[in-house]
């Protein structure tokens, strides 16, 4: 579509709000990766209600948003074998790098930590190179 | 207060994601596809979400945070093996199903039994990450 840029213009604001009102209000890095992953080995338990009910947020506001806004078609592929695969490495990576797209990328380029934006190139680099492999090589996603 | 703010902040997180259509895996694909149909979006995404986070960057400065406590500490220069890796093999599975955490989270109620099975994978996967690491602690520790 060809509107497609605004609404992510809109909708990348409205991340980097999320991400403003955590920073400011909490004092915390808004990074899905580390949100979740300190819930699952223990090391967030301190603040585990404070995660659950920030995740709770974002999985509720696309349902609050769903009949006033277009497609919700995620068209995720239906191969297990390529989404086991593919949440092993994500949980893995996130957890070794110490972050993904919303705390090494949004929030470590925008304070223009040297972390944050080598991280983002190399996660960008293999996710490009992956999708030329498995799309165009191997024809498999 | 701490959870309210993390309410409003996960909320618009969330809404903003989805309005993006960063929860569409085509989109997010075709944007790391540079020798397919190049789709550009999620620049915009990233672009449009920098910006308020910078302001609060500035704002940080002589503040403290509204629910009280610190900021969080300047990040350290370090660049490790650690961070080279890790984001590689997230990379890797981020192209492989076109996901990242975020998203995967925003998709819960309408990804379908895919979106669970890759948040399921991903969690196992976050489970397992500190053994993983200290394995490779333990590769690079002088014999």
């Amino acid at each position: 579509m060809e509107q497609d840029w605004i609404w992510g213009l809109v909708g990348g604001l409205l991340i980097g709000t999320g991400g403003a009102v955590y920073l400011l209000g909490n004092g915390r890095i808004m990074g899905a990766s580390g949100i979740i992953g300190g819930l699952v080995d223990g090391s967030g338990r301190s603040t585990a209600v404070e995660r659950i009910v920030f995740l709770v947020g974002v999985a509720l506001l696309p349902i609050l948003l769903m009949p006033i806004y277009r497609e919700v078609d995620t068209h995720l592929t239906t191969n297990p074998a390529v989404l086991v695969a593919a949440g092993l490495l994500v949980g893995i990576g996130t957890r070794i790098a110490n972050g993904c797209t919303s705390g090494h990328g949004v929030c470590g380029i925008s304070r223009l930590s040297l972390r944050g934006i080598v991280a983002t190139a190399f996660y960008i680099g293999a996710g490009g190179l992956t999708v030329v492999i498995f799309r165009h090589l191997l024809g498999v996603i | 207060m701490r959870n309210f703010l993390a309410f409003i902040a996960g909320g618009l997180f969330g809404a903003g994601l989805f309005v993006s259509g960063m929860t569409d895996t085509t989109k997010v694909q075709g944007w790391l596809d540079i020798f397919g149909n190049w789709d550009p979006t999620l620049a915009f995404v990233m672009g449009g979400a920098i910006i308020p986070m910078a302001i609060a960057w500035r704002l940080t400065q002589n503040r403290t945070p509204i629910a009280g406590g610190s900021f969080p500490t300047p990040p350290e220069p370090k660049l490790g093996r650690n961070l080279v890796l890790g984001s590689v093999l997230f990379g890797m599975g981020w192209g492989l199903a076109g996901l990242c955490p975020g998203p995967s989270i925003a998709a819960l109620s309408y990804g379908g039994w895919g979106n669970i099975l890759f948040v399921a994978a991903m969690l196992v996967g976050m489970l397992g990450a500190p053994a993983v690491r200290t394995q490779l602690d333990r590769l690079s520790a002088p014999a």
